[in-house]
């Protein structure tokens, strides 16, 4: 479990003895993966030797290659100390070919047992039921979501979206096919709405939007929103609190992904200006903003800079894997004693066009 | 009050100022002039879902009222000191002018022009109406009945609203929305990106002579936006290259505005006596700055193409651009140079193919692309093609641009395309008769009017009045 601190050196003294647990875990052949072991071997180097810190690590690792999650048997990723207990697979991304899989067991029900904490009773009523409007299929997020409401006494109703269709028609330029499919996925949440007491909603922002010109989630019911999945610049935010929204409901926006986990945002003040800051569930992930052209750099505070992305759970140990997003570095604010990560974007979004669509 | 004017976004005539803001840059010095607010396609769907109430607004006032509105807005247009923004700045006719030809790169003595368009526009909306209408007394409208020439009308309304998606190109094409505030329908407008200084002032214009502000949405916004606006306003026009309006052709509530592929054409008969219409010839390609889809971009001719062309080139291809103050300027500047850029480029690609020579070349003494004064400028190029065929024949660029072609007369009907303005000079009654019967050509002028004449009493693209009512029968016990 994350302890937070508003100590800043106890927090890193408190990262730093997860790195060497987390490396002398993997790194063991009692415990470790194959891959890691392999790759220690391949090298000539022995990690346990060498990393002592968070900063060692850094030193120490390459970019970890998401191709690996995609070429690889999954296999290779079973810890030692895990080989014959069944494991989830999950998928991240993919439009088309062979998508890329993280196996996992517990992570996720820590990861959302502890966000449980970080929502309110009043916006998320224990027991009472929950829907989620957004990707299930091969995705960590779904069984997450189901576990989040589990866990605070309440049901989950479900309704499906696939981001690689929406992709994939949005790509093609058929906008006709991505409304109509949007308007379906809308339809059938409308749907359980108006037929089921429910609560507390997770979705996308952009289906959040539909779904607040089809009914009045308040009216419907709705008292929290926990969001994630796209970018949401503080304009849209503030489009979101105050007109989709209206002011009363909870909104919760995250940021995360099946390999990281969950990093929770801290409730917005008015001098934020609808800016939103999301702090990682250190130590179990460590999320840095780097300069992209030196990614051995941090930027200064308040800069934009590329994602980097370290995982380091007994489950699965991925370091310095360079998101494709790109946000602000932010300072570290209470309860979160490390840096933040603001107003994540696609990673050159000011350059290119970007096929988000609906997730 | 802020340093510089902020636009904000009007919501059904409400000021809202979104977090996300772009600066609204001197094409020449790169110096923001002010700030404009971005608004998320969200707020155009909520306010349209309540967009009713600002139909509502407008029917209180009859059509004789708003009549009188649109006099007063076009004096206020033209000569008064309005609002500009939401922090207590006000703009006068000078500085108006001044920030548009900044931003837009149209040099002033081409804003004034534009200006004194758009302010005779309001002044002769009832011409321009009648023009519409065909006549229709404008009571009609406000019983929703009645009789006229000995028959029942009843017209309804097609749409709440009408959206727009506006062009940074010639701030005189808002003249064409103009006739929707006393047909009462409210305007939900997307603003062309280095132009949203002349909506925002004509919208200001109409607040202060007595419109409710409700019948104004003013949207900048993004791409996802304006497709909002096409989608769901009822009924829109867009402005934009073939690529745009392409993906529109053909939807019956979306009116395309995009190239015009203007012409002239001469006729066997009058060929003899071309060096009398050179002149005429000019004006039509390079007046504006050859920015609008009512310049002539080819001239079509059964004989002397080369002499022709090379006539014009003698004229054209001499002009240079002269700072924005000039009065004797006549070239407009590349708010976005890579559009320029693009441009030249595209002229370059096309004379490679076989069978087009650029005429103006031997009399620019220079590139065609210029700078001046940080500011990027597209000289004018007349290009001698030997047939339709060539990929430079039936082109239009935002700089003064014209292809020469020889062509039989008795083939030039089956070949031109559609054209928004034809200027045709021939006494020839079978050609005319042929010109008149011809499905391709929106405005059709005979004899040796210039394409950029319009009549405020005539559509040329366009009817705005059977675009936003439709009659229907009507009885009464």
């Amino acid at each position: 479990m994350t302890q937070e601190f508003n100590n800043p050196e106890a927090a890193q003294a408190q990262l730093d003895a997860h790195v060497r647990e987390i490396v002398a875990w993997h790194f063991s052949p009692e415990t470790g993966c194959q891959f890691w072991l392999d790759w220690a071997r391949n090298a000539g180097l022995d990690p346990r030797k060498s990393v002592h810190s968070f900063a060692d690590l850094v030193g120490f690792f390459p970019h970890f290659q998401d191709e690996w999650l995609r070429d690889l048997q999954p296999d290779v990723w079973v810890p030692a100390a895990y080989r014959g207990r069944p494991y989830n697979v999950f998928e991240t991304g993919g439009t088309t070919g062979m998508p890329k899989q993280r196996i996992g067991w517990d992570d996720y029900k820590t990861d959302y047992e502890e966000f449980s904490s970080k929502i309110s009773d009043e916006h998320f009523p224990k027991g009472q039921a929950w829907l989620m409007v957004g990707p299930t299929g091969p995705r960590r997020l779904r069984l997450a979501i189901e576990h989040l409401a589990n866990f605070r006494g309440s049901p989950c109703y479900f309704i499906d979206l696939d981001p690689r269709w929406v992709k994939k028609v949005i790509a093609q330029k058929q906008f006709d096919q991505a409304r109509a499919y949007m308007d379906h996925v809308v339809d059938q949440a409308v749907t359980i709405l108006k037929h089921r007491r429910v609560s507390g909603l997770f979705t996308t922002p952009k289906l959040l939007e539909a779904l607040g010109e089809k009914l009045n989630l308040h009216d419907a019911g709705i008292r929290g929103v926990f969001c994630g999945g796209t970018t949401m610049a503080p304009q849209y935010v503030r489009f979101i609190c105050e007109e989709v929204l209206e002011g009363r409901i909870g909104f919760y926006p995250t940021y995360g992904n099946t390999l990281m986990g969950l990093a929770a945002s801290t409730p917005l003040r008015p001098e934020d200006n609808y800016s939103i800051t999301y702090y990682a569930p250190q130590p179990r992930a460590v999320l840095r903003v780097v300069n992209p052209a030196q990614t051995g750099q941090l930027v200064e505070y308040d800069a934009w800079g590329r994602v980097e992305l370290t995982t380091l759970t007994k489950e699965l140990f991925l370091p310095r894997f360079l998101e494709r997003d790109e946000a602000l570095r932010r300072k570290p604010r209470p309860p979160y004693a490390w840096d933040g990560v603001a107003e994540v974007r696609p990673f050159g979004a000011m350059e290119k066009n970007i096929v988000e669509g609906v997730y | 009050m802020g340093m510089l004017p902020h636009l904000p976004a009007l919501r059904r005539g409400k000021i809202y100022r979104s977090l996300e803001q772009q600066p609204l840059k001197d094409c020449r010095t790169g110096e923001p002039l002010g700030y404009i607010s971005q608004v998320n396609a969200g707020i155009v769907r909520k306010d349209l879902a309540r967009i009713s109430e600002s139909r509502a607004a407008l029917q209180e006032f009859s059509s004789e009222h708003l009549l009188q509105i649109c006099t007063r807005a076009g004096e206020l247009f033209e000569k008064e000191t309005l609002p500009l923004g939401d922090q207590g700045h006000t703009q006068s006719p000078d500085q108006f002018a001044e920030t548009l030809s900044a931003t837009s790169g149209l040099p002033l003595v081409m804003v004034r022009r534009n200006m004194t368009k758009i302010a005779n526009a309001l002044a002769n909306m009832r011409v321009i109406l009648n023009g519409l209408t065909r006549g229709l007394d404008l009571g009609i409208l406000d019983r929703g009945f009645g009789v006229h020439a000995d028959s029942r009308l009843s017209f309804y309304p097609t749409s709440l609203c009408l959206g727009l998606v506006m062009p940074s190109n010639s701030p005189a094409v808002n003249s064409l929305w103009l006739p929707a505030i006393p047909l009462k329908t409210p305007v939900v407008i997307k603003p062309g990106r280095e132009e949203p200084w002349t909506p925002y002032r004509l919208i200001q214009a109409f607040i202060a002579a007595g419109c409710p502000a409700e019948a104004f949405g003013f949207y900048p916004t993004e791409h996802e936006g304006a497709g909002e606006i096409l989608r769901s306003c009822g009924r829109a026009l867009v402005f934009g290259d073939k690529n745009t309006t392409a993906q529109y052709a053909g939807n019956p509530g979306i009116q395309v505005h995009g190239p015009g592929y203007s012409k002239i054409l001469i006729g066997d008969d009058q060929i003899e006596r071309w060096p009398e219409f050179v002149d005429m010839m000019v004006t039509s390609i390079a007046d504006n700055g050859g920015r609008s889809c009512i310049n002539a971009s080819a001239v079509v001719v059964p004989k002397y193409a080369a002499e022709i062309a090379d006539a014009l080139a003698q004229k054209l291809g001499p002009i240079v651009p002269l700072p924005a103050h000039d009065e004797n300027a006549r070239l407009s500047a590349f708010a976005n140079p890579a559009m320029a850029n693009g441009i030249d480029a595209m002229i370059e690609e096309g004379l490679r193919t076989p069978g087009a020579v650029e005429v103006t070349a031997r009399y620019r003494q220079g590139t065609r692309k210029v700078t001046l004064d940080g500011a990027v400028y597209l000289r004018p190029t007349v290009v001698l093609c030997d047939s339709f065929g060539h990929p430079l024949a039936n082109r239009e660029f935002l700089c003064p641009y014209a292809s020469v072609i020889q062509v039989p007369q008795s083939e030039m009907l089956r070949q031109i395309g559609p054209s928004l303005v034809v200027s045709a000079i021939t006494h020839d009654a079978k050609f005319r008769r042929d010109l008149l019967a011809s499905p391709l050509i929106e405005r059709l002028n005979l004899g040796a009017v210039p394409t950029m004449k319009i009549s405020w009493d005539q559509p040329h693209e366009g009817n705005l009045f059977e675009f936003l009512y439709r009659r229907r029968a009507i009885d009464f016990a």
